[in-house]
């Protein structure tokens, strides 16, 4: 496998915006998911001297788009200005959707397929479909029948209250419908198997936020481009940062998933945000004819199955084989991005690769992997500071990976996602 | 479908029969790339209905074969060459003849509107008994009165019955356009229908001759002999709050017909036809109809094939900058808006967004106009557009600064252009690498109304970057009018002089209102002191200063205090009125006052004083453009002709001896311009 592998082609990435990450507190933002990817694509687009015409094609990850956004790709690669000649579509792998396009792009352009790709990963959890459920689905369609008063009357009286319980979308798509569980069960089965207590989780969830509000005082987050909505309000930094989060405050949230004994809890967990992150990925071939800049390189990637009830820690199963791959070591790798679902689940992360008997007999290993380097990862904040738009994910780690090693002159990356339903996406990155 | 049964040729029109004995009658003017109703249009029509009367096929559709749409109207060039009131008669008569022809034809018929149906064209349609639009290009409207006169091919007469009084008389007395939608919704067309289901909805109507359309209900009652004196009273007070009648008789001459002769159609006609000959011999109809010509003219100036425009970039989000780029953004450009300033930017994303609104209705269309709007903190694209337009704050230095670092990084040919409207472009143009590629363009406020743009160049400017600048306003369908790079350009330059002159007055005692008063009622727009304060009063005396400095221009003193103290106009709520949420508060009128009586001569001649020298200077190139241009930057009263039009049906040395008694009563700065004095053509 490897050999084919190395007779493909390199893919550059060129470079890549996102929005910033804005949090979901109850009523819609002001955007549509299309909204945001647009927002950061034409700004990427803006930068470079190509005439948006010119992508072979656009891939963008999402998990629920809007009711007017049915294969949102290509809805965003026409208002983007990419024109009708240019073929677009939509990826869905859960919270790895964006990754997901990155590595369509990818395997795409390393084929030979493509020369150069509009990738990246969109979610505006806000704008999260709220349904009717069956019953007044199966009453409005008895209704539409009813032809006179009688027949109308009667089927008013028809109507209870459990017909307007509405199905709310976010909830259900983070909840596992083949073993029952929540996203944040999930977090909890770990946090127990790994004895990862509240303390431990909760200090986890203070860093990230130390680190963002680090990130975002020194200028690090250049791949963040303001957006303004149609009310005169503008957005230019993620604004789900709690710059005075501490241990205390923490400590006083409830747990929410495993209900007044369990230990994840709002502030251990990754914030429903709505952003989008886009990135242009290129042949050598396109660089060159379109004289672009290079931000990095996409080695390689890798996708992994493992228990749904466990899928927190996907990162290990997908990082594991990947670096066997490559033949890097631990310490060979400069910089890792996991991505932060729950602080417990990258803690679970790190735990396993340093735990013999998971090594040995989950991931088949003789030896343990090792352990991760904390000041190597996540350096800049993550999902619980940052917030976790599902689909957008996956494209932000690549990207702010390759921003990271840029400015510290580091050469490999390794980004990584659990994802809801028991899977792991990881992508290797390199520069020169 | 078989439509190949070509019959006798026209020159004018084109009739074919198809297989179900249907007469399908494209209207394709002669050498015309629209479809006008000249008067052998006209007359080919009549003989096209006698014949089709003897020849008795199941119906008659009347379409188009011209791209541009329907019928434009009646032709306008004939309204110029009119003998009198009889002569207008006859015309008209004649008109009126040939829809009552169509209109009797004992068969159905059908008018197939595509693109534009307006003034003659619109009532040809509706002699029609039935109506199909096309859903996305119809436009459909009566827009006569915007020429001083109404309806005459018997418009006023048919459009009432058919969609009710209220929407006739706001139809025909605003002469808006209709889009296809609206039409159907309020029964003005039968059927909306796309472009595909057109011929096959007229062959409907045709063979299954439905009961025409009639307005219904409440809408029909108030054309009832009873209702129509109290709906004629409210329609003059609404129509008394927009025109004067003394100034635009056509909109009250309207209302008199419907209300007079409504229930009698035949003598309505006859009613409508001789009230049309009296409004278009008149000096309002005369003059807006040289204001028709002077746009056509003032349009034909600019070439788009000139120029191939996609994107422009502003730079500056102020309220003149952003509402350039809104502006084009609308008109369908790719926009980079650059500014240093986030909130800035989001100020401009905003109001762009609620013009948008306003303007395209659908959230589609909206979205389209915004996604090309592009918020450019970072000013990328300068490298990316055809076009960069500088309209940041007034000040040498920064604009220079800011071109230095501009104009290597824009792309070959592309255009730079400034929106000053005070600095020299002499002075600007310094620091390029290529000084004669300069030019302004400069906008009007609010540039979403104002089809001005002047054109700023000097002698030495590259003539092919004029060419392109006035190339773009075609683009962007604003009016482009080459001036030359002097203080003040054409339009601040005389209307300074004028509200310099209203503030003397105001100096002097004569209160706000009635100074206001005097120039409305000269026919301007807005009065000068309500036109200072909207301004603002700081840019007024910056402007004004600019002037003093090479013009016989002397600033009041009143201005500078009233600055000084920070009354700014309406932006700080107190100026010379007062404002509550930028609007004016209702101030006591003192209805004993009497002004001066050379209240209007002060202001008006000041105006016209200037003209006079900015025709004379060459900063216009002839009196034609001149009128243009102030009447579209400045609003100057349209139905007076414009300023040189106004001085020479007056009498040029009437006026000179005015302007000469004012500066014997008030001093130098009525000193009449030499242009007065020269060659007496």
């Amino acid at each position: 496998m490897a050999a084919t592998r190395s007779k493909q082609r390199p893919v550059f990435v060129v470079d890549g915006a996102r929005t910033p990450f804005l949090k979901a507190g109850g009523k819609p933002n002001a955007f549509r998911a299309s909204d945001l990817a647009v927002a950061a694509g034409r700004q990427l687009l803006l930068r470079h001297a190509i005439d948006p015409s010119v992508f072979d094609e656009v891939i963008l990850g999402c998990v629920m788009p809007g009711p007017d956004e049915a294969n949102i790709g290509r809805v965003v690669a026409l208002r983007l200005g990419c024109g009708k000649g240019v073929p677009a579509w939509t990826v869905q792998r859960n919270c790895a959707s964006g990754m997901q396009a990155l590595d369509n792009a990818f395997r795409n352009i390393a084929d030979g397929r493509s020369e150069l790709v509009l990738a990246g990963g969109v979610e505006s959890m806000s704008h999260a479909p709220v349904l009717l459920n069956e019953d007044m689905v199966g009453w409005l369609a008895d209704w539409s029948r009813c032809k006179t008063f009688g027949q109308k009357a009667k089927a008013v009286g028809q109507l209870r209250g459990g017909h307007f319980k509405p199905i709310i979308g976010l909830l259900r798509g983070l909840t596992d419908p083949v073993v029952g569980l929540s996203m944040g069960q999930t977090a909890e089965i770990l946090a127990q198997r790994f004895g990862i207590d509240r303390e431990m989780m909760d200090a986890y969830a203070m860093q990230s936020h130390k680190r963002l509000a680090k990130a975002q005082d020194e200028g690090y987050l250049s791949e963040i481009e303001a957006i303004y909505d149609t009310r005169g309000t503008v957005y230019d930094q993620d604004n789900g940062l709690r710059r005075d989060t501490d241990m205390a405050s923490l400590a006083k949230l409830k747990p929410v998933f495993d209900r007044h004994f369990g230990l994840v809890t709002a502030g251990n967990s990754a914030q429903v945000t709505d952003g989008a992150a886009m990135l242009i990925l290129a042949s050598e071939e396109a660089v060159q004819k379109h004289n672009l800049p290079v931000l990095g390189r996409i080695l390689d990637s890798q996708w992994a199955g493992l228990e749904p009830s466990q899928m927190g820690l996907g990162p290990v199963h997908a990082m594991t084989p990947l670096l066997d791959r490559l033949s890097w070591k631990l310490d060979k790798v400069d910089y890792w991005e996991i991505n932060e679902a729950f602080a417990t689940q990258v803690l679970a992360c790190v735990e396993a690769w340093k735990d013999q008997d998971y090594c040995s007999n989950e991931l088949g290993l003789k030896k343990v992997m090792g352990e991760i380097d904390p000041a190597t990862l996540n350096v800049d904040g993550g999902g619980v500071s940052i917030g976790h738009p599902v689909g957008a994910s996956g494209a932000r780690i690549v990207l702010h990976l390759l921003h990271v090693l840029k400015r510290t002159n580091g050469k490999r990356g390794v980004a990584s996602l659990c994802i809801g339903g028991g899977q792991g996406g990881a992508m290797a990155v390199e520069r020169e | 479908m078989a439509q190949q049964i070509t019959e006798q040729p026209y020159k004018n029109w084109r009739l074919e029969r198809d297989d179900h004995d249907i007469a399908w009658l494209y209207a394709d003017k002669a050498e015309a790339s629209a479809n006008v109703l000249s008067a052998d249009v006209l007359e080919e029509l009549y003989e096209i209905l006698s014949q089709l009367q003897r020849d008795r096929p199941q119906g008659l559709i009347i379409l188009s074969a011209k791209r541009s749409g329907f019928i434009l109207g009646a032709d306008i060039n004939e309204f110029t060459t009119l003998g009198g009131q009889a002569d207008a008669e006859a015309l008209i008569g004649r008109g009126q003849a040939v829809l009552d022809r169509l209109e009797a034809l004992d068969m159905p018929t059908v008018a197939l509107i595509q693109g534009f149906a307006l003034g003659g064209g619109m009532e040809l349609a509706l002699a029609c008994r039935y109506r199909i639009a096309d859903e996305d290009s119809a436009k459909l409207g009566l827009p006569e009165v915007k020429l001083g006169i109404h309806p005459g091919f018997g418009g006023t007469v048919r459009l009432p019955p058919l969609i009710g009084a209220p929407a006739a008389m706001d139809m025909m007395l605003t002469g808006r356009m209709i889009s296809s939608r609206a039409a159907a919704k309020m029964g003005l067309v039968d059927y909306a229908v796309p472009e595909r289901r057109l011929k096959d909805a007229a062959k409907h109507l045709v063979l299954q001759s439905p009961v025409p359309k009639k307005a219904k209900g409440w809408q029909a009652w108030v054309n009832h002999d009873l209702l129509r004196p109290l709906m004629a009273m409210y329609l003059r007070k609404q129509v008394s709050g927009k025109a004067r009648k003394d100034h635009y008789p056509a909109p009250y001459a309207m209302i008199d017909l419907w209300a007079e002769h409504m229930s009698d159609p035949r003598r309505m006609m006859r009613e409508e036809a001789a009230s049309v000959a009296r409004l278009v011999i008149g000096d309002t109809a005369q003059n807006l109809v040289r204001v028709f010509f002077l746009q056509e003219r003032m349009k034909a100036l600019g070439n788009k094939r000139d120029l191939d425009v996609k994107h422009v970039h502003v730079i500056g989000g102020g309220v003149m900058g952003g509402d350039i780029a809104a502006w084009c953004a609308l008109r369908g450009l790719t926009v980079t808006i650059q500014d240093r300033n986030h909130e800035t930017l989001a100020r401009v994303m905003k109001r762009a967004h609620s013009l948008y609104k306003k303007k395209l209705k659908l959230p589609r269309l909206v979205m389209g106009v915004m996604d090309r709007l592009i918020p450019d903190i970072h000013g990328h694209g300068v490298a990316k557009a055809d076009v960069v337009i500088e309209a940041i704050f007034e000040n040498i230095e920064a604009k220079q600064g800011l071109y230095k670092e501009v104009e290597p990084r824009m792309k070959p040919g592309a255009i730079l252009a400034t929106n000053t409207s005070s600095i020299p472009l002499e002075v600007l143009r310094e620091v390029l690498a290529q000084p004669t590629r300069l030019v302004g363009l400069h906008f009007f406020n609010p540039v979403a109304k104002m089809q001005l743009v002047e054109i700023v160049r000097n002698d030495d400017t590259d003539a092919e970057v004029v060419k392109q600048a006035m190339a773009f306003c075609r683009h962007i369908d604003r009016l482009p009018l080459p001036v030359k790079s002097a203080p003040g350009f054409l339009v601040n330059r005389v209307l300074m002089p004028y509200l310099l002159e209203a503030v003397h007055l105001v100096e002097e005692g004569v209160p706000a209102w009635a100074v206001d008063k005097a120039a409305l009622d000269f026919g301007m727009p807005m009065g000068p002191i309500e036109l200072a304060d909207t301004v603002g009063l700081d840019i007024c005396q910056s402007v004004a200063t600019i002037l003093s400095q090479q013009l016989n221009v002397e600033v009041p003193q009143r201005l500078k205090q009233m600055v000084d103290s920070g009354k700014l106009g309406r932006k700080s709520g107190q100026g010379f009125y007062s404002y509550a949420d930028g609007k004016k508060v209702k101030q006591e009128i003192d209805k004993e006052y009497v002004p001066p009586r050379d209240i209007t001569d002060r202001m008006m001649f000041r105006f016209l004083n200037e003209a006079m020298a900015c025709l004379r200077e060459g900063i216009v190139e002839e009196a034609d453009l001149l009128d243009g241009g102030v009447i579209f930057g400045t609003g100057f009263a349209p139905f007076r002709g414009g300023p040189m039009h106004y001085i020479q049906e007056r009498g040029r040395d009437d006026l000179r001896r005015t302007l000469e008694n004012l500066e014997h009563n008030h001093g130098g700065r009525f000193k009449p311009d030499r242009g007065w004095y020269d060659g007496n053509d």
